[in-house]
Order: structure tokens, then sequence, then C-alpha cells
């Protein structure tokens, strides 16, 4: 039976829908602005006869991911942009033994230690790879309570099925602001999957030890490792990119936005059609892999695309790699925290179209 | 329906409370629902303020930049409002605190003297229930009728005692517009 519809800050309900995900090993360290999603496992997993550790720094966090990760649990870890940018050592290492696990990013404004107020300027960062070697796992990114929790939720069978990290990339304000939502179910544990890789459990198997390990001496084998990799991301490519369309198909000008900065977009789509002006919205929820298919097909249409972000243009080089060249892309950041109103947004679109 | 709302005042009126009430209500009565809160490190005397949103529909940006409402508790939310507010918007001000009114000519402008009447209620605390019987009279977006249950999940069972006040702040809150 579905669950009553309750109130809840974003930051709670991704953490929630961790534990119902079953989510067996938490580890983090407060940073503003996700610290009510440690809190709320701090409070809950124990309880749960499950794992909850604050650990001494970000970096020994994503360390005990890893290790948990190696041992077949569904585990997690959290954190803001500056503790993020410590975890990416942790994340290329997960990344390079093929280990799921699930990771939040409830994005602050940088460089630096920046402020605490919402920013988008983690997406190079979370998209590329931000540690070292040849290598990208999923970044699912929310646009509202209910999705952080149905999207964090996935998270974990997106990890186990394709065994590689899966990152939520929320922002401050989906973190803090409170909506409605309705939890997914609860898992046992114990139903999910075996994972027959896993390292562990030996003296109940008597099986041949499971070696988990990103350290390839050999440059041939380490080639050929990162090869096959490669081919499980073409296969991630075909099968998992999401996105939302807003009206596109009648669309003059389209926006291209994710996360908090979708909702001030729709909220300009929604205005300028009460003055006649057809806007529309294209709402990436898989920012790795990215819908450029999909992009591509609306460029050829000869669409016109205004990529917003509360970055400077980071997804932006994504859409002109998606469009390439086919139609133009422009774009409108705010950045260091502010937050673009859907005034200002739909200002933009008017002057671009000369409306 | 949709009906944004901007509140403000010092830390400790009870601003994020009388928010998160106003969308839990509005949740229960069916509406989706958007609550946005940003105040200072200040334990207390901080401003506090929020952007929030009911509506019968998807709601687009939680962020509330021209609000249909507003909410006024002290002196110094006045120029914060007075900035933000929207042409032919309502403003509410709490007259017990903020003695001059505003200066915007364009927003229709409604006084009600919420810790003057939770005084005589029982109790100045509820100053933000007043306000928000009086949000639910002047914008009509939620009824509240679900809020006695609301309250009774809302507070420890501790604090039920003082259910019958807080319902009686809304009434007056209600009756003073």
């Amino acid at each position: 039976m579905a669950d009553e519809k309750r109130l809840m800050k974003g930051n709670e309900a991704i953490a929630e829908a961790a534990i119902r995900a079953g989510c067996k090993a938490y580890f983090g360290y407060p940073i503003t602005p996700q610290n009510e999603l440690t809190a709320y496992m701090a409070k809950n997993m124990l309880d749960k006869k499950r794992i909850f550790i604050q650990a001494e720094s970000e970096v020994a966090a994503i360390n005990m991911v890893y290790g948990a990760a190696a041992t077949g649990a569904r585990t997690m870890t959290s954190s803001s942009s500056p503790g993020m940018s410590l975890k990416q050592e942790g994340i290329s290492y997960a990344c390079g033994a093929d280990l799921p696990c699930v990771l939040v990013n409830v994005a602050r404004s940088g460089p630096g230690l920046g402020g605490i107020s919402p920013g988008q300027g983690d997406y190079f960062q979370s998209t590329r790879g931000g540690g070292h070697g040849d290598y990208y796992h999923i970044v699912l990114a929310p646009k509202s309570v209910q999705e952080a929790a149905d999207l964090t939720y996935e998270a974990f069978d997106l990890a186990d099925k394709w065994r590689m990290p899966a990152m939520i990339l929320a922002d401050g304000l989906i973190g803090q602001m409170m909506e409605g939502v309705v939890l997914p179910s609860a898992r046992d544990p114990a139903s999910l999957p075996k994972k027959a890789w896993a390292a562990g459990h030996r003296a109940g198997t008597s099986r041949e030890a499971n070696h988990i390990t990103s350290c390839w001496l050999v440059p041939e084998e380490l080639e050929q490792n990162n090869i096959k990799r490669y081919r499980r991301y073409d296969e991630v490519k075909r099968a998992e990119v999401r996105f939302e369309e807003v009206n596109t198909e009648k669309a003059e000008l389209i926006f291209v936005a994710y996360g908090t900065s979708s909702r001030v977009c729709l909220g300009a789509v929604e205005m300028a059609k009460k003055l006649g002006i057809e806007l529309g919205l294209f709402r990436p929820i898989s920012l790795w892999p990215f819908p450029d298919k999909r992009l591509a097909e609306l460029a050829a249409k000869g669409k016109k695309f205004l990529t917003v972000e509360m970055s400077m243009g980071q997804m932006v080089e994504d859409v002109r790699l998606a469009v390439n060249g086919k139609a133009e892309v422009l774009f409108y950041g705010r950045c260091g925290g502010v937050i673009p109103s859907e005034e200002e947004v739909l200002a933009e679109a008017r002057r671009i179209l000369g409306k | 329906m949709t009906e944004k709302t901007f509140m403000a005042g010092f830390g400790g009126q009870g601003v994020i409370s009388l928010g998160m009430l106003w969308v839990y209500c509005a949740m229960k009565e069916g509406l989706e629902v958007t609550f946005f809160p940003f105040y200072g490190a200040e334990k207390r005397g901080g401003i506090a303020r929020a952007s929030v949103i009911v509506s019968d529909r998807e709601i687009a940006s939680p962020l509330v930049t021209s609000p249909d409402s507003c909410i006024v508790m002290n002196m110094d939310s006045l120029p914060i409002c007075e900035e933000v507010a929207k042409q032919g918007g309502v403003m509410i001000i709490n007259s017990s605190l903020v003695k001059n009114g505003t200066m915007r000519a364009d927003v229709k402008a409604i006084e009600v003297a919420c810790n003057d009447i939770a005084e005589k209620i029982g109790d100045p605390k509820i100053a933000n229930m007043v306000m928000m019987g009086a949000l639910s009279k002047v914008t009509g977006a939620v009824t509240l009728g679900k809020l006695e249950a609301v309250l009774k999940t809302f507070f420890p069972e501790s604090k039920h005692k003082f259910i019958p006040l807080n319902m009686a702040a809304i009434e007056a809150g209600r009756a003073a517009v």
C-alpha cells in the first residue's frame, strides 16, 4: 500500500528513501546544507540495526563506503560541494573497482569554501569523473522533494545493476525546502539480489576469494579493464537516459535546465504562455548519461536553446556538444548562491526572441 | 489557484512554524505545496523569512519573487516585503509591532494587531497563529479545516493542551479582517 503524503525536507526525504531502498551502511561527515540528511541517518539507522558512522573526515567516509560496497552491502555517503571534492579520490577508486554505492551532493555555491546557498557549479565535477583517471558514474538530478526521494531509491538499483557509483546531484534549495512526498515502500535488505562478486562471506561458501581492486600494474591488463568498463558505459547510455519535456514541440525557444533552475524555467514557460509566447523546457534528469540524442532531434527541428544554470555555465557545454552546431545555444546563469527569478529568466528569453 | 506568500519576521516570532503549518494544512486539503525557509545563524533575533507556495497544480519555482501576499510580522520586515510585494497584492501587517503602515500605495494593506490579540487570548507567543487566521480569511487559499489534526502531529503529546489556545488564535485572526 502506498504511504500517506508527508511534508518533508529534501534532505530528510533522501535519507528516508535510502533507508527504504535497503541502505545497510551510511558514512558521513557534517556540512551545510546537507546536515539534516546525516542527522536523519544518525537518528534512524541504528534502530534498524544498520550501520551509521560519522567519520572523522569526508575522505574517511568515502573509503568506508568503498569497504562496505566491497562486501556487497548497499551503502551511501552524502556531503556538499567542498566535501564532495574531498571524496573524489575515493570515488575514482570505487569506479576503478566497479563498486556500486550511492553518493549524494546537496550542492552549494563555490569555488573554494564558497557559500552555503544553493549552487549548480559542481556539474563538471559530477559528470566528468571528478577524480583522476578514465571513468564516469551515473548522475541523477532531482527537481523536487518527491523526485529526490524517488531518484535516491532508484539510484541504489542502478548502482547495483551497472556496478558503479550513482550520484544524486541536488542543491541546497532541494535539500532545505519542504514539499509533500509519498515515499517508496520499504525493502528488506535480505531480499535484495546477492552479489556473487562481493568480498567476504567465504566461511559460509568455501569459494575462492573475490579480489576487488582498482590496481592493475600491467598496462595491457589495465587497458583491457578500462575498455570493458567503457563498453558498459555505452550500455548505460543506451538504457538509462532520463529527461522531461514541457511544450518543446510548439516552442520557438527551449530552456535547458536541471534541478532548481528547471523549476524557475518552468515558471517562465507558464508566464510566457499568458503573454502568447511559446517557450519550452527540456530538463535532463540523468546528467550522466546526458540526453544528447533527444536534444539533437530538437535541434534538427530548428529550435533555439537557452541553457539556464546556477553557475557560470557548465551543462551548456553538453548542450552544445549534443546539438553539434545544428542550433543556436545561448546561456543565462546566476551564481554565488543566487537563484534566478522566473521574471528575469523570462526577460532574457524575450530579449533573445525580440518579443 | 496558486497563492505565493512571502513571510518575514524576527527569529522567535514563529514565522517558520507559521509557514510550515500553512503548507501542512494545504497539503492535507489536497494542494501542492512548497516551503523554503531562510534565516540567519542566530538562535533568536535574526530575520526569519519564508517562501511559501500552495497551488492546485504543479509548482514551478519554489522561490517567491513576486508574492500574491506578504506577511509582515515586525518593523524590520516591512522594507523587505515592500521591495518584493506584487502590484495589487495583499500585505498583512502585524500592527502591534509595525506602527507606520506601508509606503506602497499599490498593494492592499491589511492591519492586524497580532500581538495584542494574542495577549488578550492568553499568550503573546501565538501572534503567528492570529496572523495565519487572517491569512486564511484574506486569501481563501487554505481553509485550515484540518489544522487541529495537523497540530496533533506537529506538537508532541505534552503540548497538546495548547491546541485550543492555538485554535482560538486562528479564529480571532479570522475575525480581525
